[in-house]
């Protein structure tokens, strides 16, 4: 398509320019803004009105001069040249490299924006991914080609949870396990979180398995919105096209939903909730529904996010509206954190949508959805019985609070607190059925009498 | 198209999901216009002197300003005939599996125009008996049938605000859904050929002859909305809650198992999984009340979040409107709606790029009204032409609150124009107490219409019962706040009582496992044979209670255990297992009054 080039611009309003004057330009194409004696920077087509021309430049426009400038349009909207020689390399958010090694040339290239998958060429996920990580595995349990976030607050230890799954992840009973890769989105990351996702990836000798596109919160913020498409058109090459099944690690998705606020702001936008745009469900689901499995392809995308909750606010729009676009979410809590409990996953606010047909016989195990159904309902009680503690006393509850208050102790303490080690899934139903041993038989109305014959041989504690 | 270039309507701006256009020969509100050279699809949302307004149903990437906009002279309309059920479509009709199919691709791709029913299928063609040439046939006549699935057999019907004298109808045949089927003079003495399908513009209702009253409940075989909050025939329900609260699984659930004869599914603006989940599932599961599969008598409407935001818009007038053509043959159809906030919001959206003045959070000022003529459009009605028939439109829809707070403007408006209101309550569902629909603020509209047409069916007991079970729930929520304080143990032991029987009640009966196979669907005997037994052993425990007897006795009894565990243990037609378990309650309260000496 031809290019138009074009010299000066009439408005400068935050990361938007205005061109006036200009005709034959398309919506939503790309663009590129040619400064004497600096690097070039890129934008997008955002609207157009007669002859002006609303522009996003994800680079900022700090230090643009209104005369000097000539945009050159593209004609085409913004593509990524896709090759599987990716793997093992960095990038920055428009697939340049960073690594010092020569840029991506192939005769395969992708619009970053994607296109929505038609729901009859899904495959609905089933197959369970072992974590090695109690919490996961058998309450919350992660299937390949799911989307899922942790919600964390500032502090909590979300990137080494990640970095455990990234380490123990095995996709149990997968054919082409060796054909497994990850795709690094960081938005907005800070230095020090770079360098531990880098340091991961060496030492769980990943680094060769992992592409980064990198945005860190030193870069521009307009850039972030670019960082999750790149990153998951480069997965969705990857899995659909060439048959790996990618982890997809986006991180943070507070960061690009900040971002999206501001270019909102400057577009001068009627905000919905909290200044965030009416439409950042609809961005949003943009970037979520890309993960997936679709038919005739060997691959999946199964998508991890990190999302820092802004003062730990569940409600606030971006954990808000994320959580109801993933199929579930980890949710990591502070007080347990506060507790030494690690990892501090808030069990029963933490939700798997997907694992209702990932589990069970056939799946993981024939006794797990009614033992996750069982250890779920005795924790719920044994944390009213705690509440009621704080309030009466422990000494005021009676026997049966007494025994559920324990209960719920002793699954934090021994179930959730399993530390940076790996456990299998096995074991992790196990230990389940040894807490619920504590119980009388009287508590275990979600399990049947043959599942409890034959998990709990010594039926535990006594009934008063 | 005959437009000379002279006249050709031409872009002027383009924002969002909408563009700007000058030029049309005429202007006209709900046009529907081609747009660009793929001419994606749009319609005229806004007249301004010589300009019009488009949303378009498909992203704009690539349109320039001065690319060319036809004009089509027509609305957005469905088309009605065979072959709706069992498919899947977009929002604006277009049958995804054929998109698939002609653009051999996953994704979905721009620009595909693509009719909704089927051209080249033939179906079998059975005329009514009754007409004869000469005949004098008016809008709502039924012409024929056609036996669209295992399940629904689909009347043929002359089409609203059409009539005329019968010049020809087809013998007993197989057609194609565009072949004549019938001829007919119109009042200006025109011929009019009718088809096995027939248009209508969704953003109007379908005419009938006269709303009833609703008299019968949708049975959905799910506890606590068959006995505690139900909803009839024609009515309309809303299901708010927050992520995560359980609407789609509720109204899986509803789709799956309810007593309608026709599903109208329609996923807007959520999950690409979920509507592949229900695709996937429905051909398998057995429909339980004529045993085909579930797919037969279900038709989805698929705008996922990540498909264009204005046919999002489209996508809940689609339904309803495919859900009216149904009720017009006879039949109880269920729409529900997956999330009626996503075309709230859709709507807020377009509108922002209107620049209208919103109200709040967003909202344009015609949200409510919006809102009110989508349920309007629910009811039981006579339909028009003859044989007489009757028919209904259930809506039940999901909301989806920010921060799952009810009192944001679409939960409040949709509030006021809904009868049954479902609340998912998060405390609930956090602790995987599903469905997890809060039974203090939820309510029913349709109870006394309910205890009636219970009375008539054999269900006396019914109205009695729930009311049983209310209190004790009512109760039992008083001393929760008192417990709260002091610890159960400090009540007197009727008090107690209360909190073991509402935990019963909560356990086995309120909770539901959408997930076991059992237990997701429960007939309604089964369930009523359940508050008996339930209430049966609260009665004989009370007076236990009342002559000494201590409440750990009753608490150990191996029947707590029994009674939360029927809704999986027992088959649900296994009426003689249930009767075994009164006679173990019985036998339970004796031994207990015996071997203590307590009167019982
Ligand atoms: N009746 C049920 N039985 C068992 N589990 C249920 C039931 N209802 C809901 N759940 C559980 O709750 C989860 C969330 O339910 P669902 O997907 O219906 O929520 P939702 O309200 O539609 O959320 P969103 O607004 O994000 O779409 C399910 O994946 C399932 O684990
Ligand atoms: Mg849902």
């Amino acid at each position: 398509m031809a290019r138009i080039t074009v010299r000066g611009v009439s408005e400068i309003r935050g990361p938007i320019i205005i061109i006036e004057g200009v005709t034959g330009i398309r919506m939503g194409e790309y663009l590129e803004v040619k400064l004497p004696n600096k690097p070039t920077r890129k934008g997008r087509v955002l609207a157009i009105e007669e002859e002006r021309v609303i522009i996003l430049l994800y680079q900022g426009t700090y230090e643009l001069e209104k005369d000097e400038i000539e945009t050159e349009f593209f004609g085409r909207t913004m593509q990524l040249f896709v090759a599987e020689d990716m793997i093992g390399r960095v990038f920055n958010s428009q697939g340049e490299p960073l690594d010092g090694l020569p840029g991506i040339y192939s005769d395969e290239y992708r619009d970053i924006n994607g296109s929505p998958i038609n729901p009859t060429s899904r495959i609905y996920p089933r197959d369970y991914i072992e974590t090695g990580i109690s919490s996961i595995d058998s309450m919350n349990t992660l299937v390949r080609g799911q989307k899922l976030p942790i919600f964390t607050g500032a502090g909590l230890p979300n990137n080494q949870l990640i970095g455990q799954i990234v380490k123990q992840a095995r996709i149990v009973g997968a054919e082409g396990e060796d054909k497994f890769a990850i795709v690094f989105g960081a938005m907005g990351l800070t230095m020090d979180d770079y360098i531990y996702f880098q340091r991961l990836f060496e030492e769980t000798g990943t680094l060769d398995k992992v592409v980064m596109f990198t945005n860190l919160a030193s870069d521009s913020a307009a850039e972030r919105l670019i960082t999750p498409r790149v990153a998951l058109t480069t997965a969705e090459y990857l899995a659909f096209d060439k048959g790996y099944h990618v982890l997809a690690i986006l991180s943070d998705i507070t960061n690009y939903c900040q971002a999206l606020r501001e270019v909102s702001v400057a577009l001068e936008t009627v905000p919905a909730r909290k200044g965030f745009p009416g439409y950042m469900y609809s961005d949003l689901a943009s970037i979520y529904e890309r993960a997936g499995i679709i038919e005739g392809s060997q691959g999946s995308i199964t998508l991890i996010a990190n999302l820092t909750m802004p003062n730990d606010d569940i409600t606030h729009p971006i954990p808000d509206l994320t959580g109801y676009i993933t199929e579930g979410q980890i949710i990591l809590d502070r007080s347990l954190h506060n507790r030494g409990i690690y990892p501090p996953i808030d069990v029963l606010g933490s939700l798997s949508r997907l694992m209702k047909d990932g589990i069970g016989e056939g799946y993981t195990r024939k006794d797990h959805p009614s033992l996750s159904n069982q250890l779920y309902a005795s924790y719920a009680e044994g944390l009213d019985k705690r509440r009621l503690a704080e309030v009466i006393g422990k000494k005021e509850l009676n026997r049966r609070d007494q025994i559920l208050y324990e209960f719920a102790d002793k699954f934090e303490d021994n179930f959730v607190n399993q530390g940076d080690v790996y456990r299998s899934i096995e074991d992790s139903l196990n230990l389940g059925w040894s807490l619920l041993s504590n119980l009388p038989e009287t508590e275990l109305t979600k399990v049947s009498e043959a599942l409890i014959r034959e998990h709990i041989q010594n039926k535990g504690a006594d009934s008063d | 198209m005959p437009h000379s270039a002279e006249e050709r309507a031409r872009i002027v701006t383009i924002k969002g999901s909408t563009v700007e256009v000058r030029g049309l020969s005429s202007y006209r509100m709900g046009e529907i216009t081609y747009v660009g050279d793929e001419k994606l699809i749009g319609e005229v949302i806004e007249i301004e002197r010589d300009f019009a307004t488009v949303q378009v149903y498909e992203p704009l990437e690539g349109l320039k300003i001065n690319d060319p906009v036809y004009p089509t002279g027509k609305s957005l309309s469905a088309e009605l005939g065979p072959g709706l059920l069992s498919n899947i479509f977009d929002g604006i009709q277009r049958p995804l599996e054929q998109i698939k199919k002609l653009s051999a691709s996953s994704f979905i791709q721009r620009g595909i125009q693509i009719n909704a029913l089927d051209r080249h299928k033939k179906w079998q063609f059975e005329p009514n008996k009754d007409l004869t040439k000469g005949h004098f046939v008016k809008g709502g006549d039924v012409l024929g049938s056609v036996q669209e699935t295992e399940t629904i057999k689909c009347n043929i019907l002359v089409p609203p605000n059409t009539n005329g004298e019968l010049l020809s109808i087809q013998e007993n045949g197989e057609f194609k859904i565009t072949d004549p089927i019938a001829e007919l003079k119109g009042s200006d003495k025109k011929k009019e050929e009718l088809t096995l399908m027939h248009e209508w513009h969704v953003r109007i209702a379908r005419p009938f002859l006269k709303k009833l009253p609703v008299r019968e409940p949708l049975v959905t075989g799910q506890r606590i909305i068959d006995m505690f909050f139900p909803i009839a025939k024609g009515g309309t329900a809303a299901i708010p809650g927050g992520f995560g609260t359980g609407k789609t699984i509720l109204q899986h659930q509803l789709s799956k198992w309810s007593d309608a004869d026709v599903v109208i599914y329609i996923g807007c603006g959520e999950r690409g999984n979920e509507m592949t989940d229900v695709l996937r599932s429905f051909p398998k599961l057995v429909d339980p009340h004529t045993q085909n599969p579930l797919m037969d008598r279900t038709s989805l409407i698929a705008n996922v979040s990540n498909m264009p935001v204005a046919a999002r818009e489209a996508s809940i007038y689609m339904g309803i409107t495919m859900a009216e053509f149904y009720r017009d043959q006879g039949f109880n159809v269920l729409l529900t709606a997956d999330s009626t906030s996503r075309w709230a919001e859709a709507l807020r959206e377009i509108a922002g790029q209107l620049e209208e003045m919103p109200v709040e959070e967003g909202y344009p000022a015609y949200l409510g009204a919006r809102l009110a003529n989508f349920y309007e459009r629910a009811g039981q009605v006579i339909a028009l032409g003859s044989p007489y028939r009757e028919g209904s439109i259930n809506i039940t829809a999901a909301v989806s609150p920010p921060g799952g707070d009810f009192s944001e403007p679409v939960t409040a408006n949709t509030k006021r124009f809904v009868k049954t209101f479902w609340g998912l309550d998060p405390n609930l569902a956090n602790r995987k107490h599903f469905p997890s629909i809060n039974w203090l603020n939820s309510y029913s509209g349709y109870i006394k219409v309910i205890e009636e047409w219970a009375l008539e069916s054999g269900l006396e007991d019914w109205g009695r019962y729930r009311q049983e079970m209310f209190t004790i729930l009512q109760k039992d929520d008083e001393l929760q706040h008192i417990a709260e304080l002091i610890g159960s143990k400090a009540l007197p032991a009727d008090e107690q009582l209360i909190i073991l029987v509402a935990d019963i009640i909560k356990e086995g009966f309120l909770q539901q496992n959408a997930f076991d196979k059992v237990d997701s669907f429960c007939p309604i005997e089964k369930q009523m044979k359940m508050m008996k037994l339930m209430l049966l052993f609260y009665n004989r425990a009370e007076v236990l209670i009342r002559n000494g007897c201590p409440i750990s006795l009753i608490t150990n009894l191996k029947t707590v255990q029994i009674l939360k565990r029927i809704k999986e243990d027992v088959p649900n037609d296994n009426i003689i297992q249930m009767n075994k378990i009164e006679d173990y309650i019985h036998t339970d309260m004796e031994e207990l009054g015996s071997k203590y000496g307590y009167k019982v």
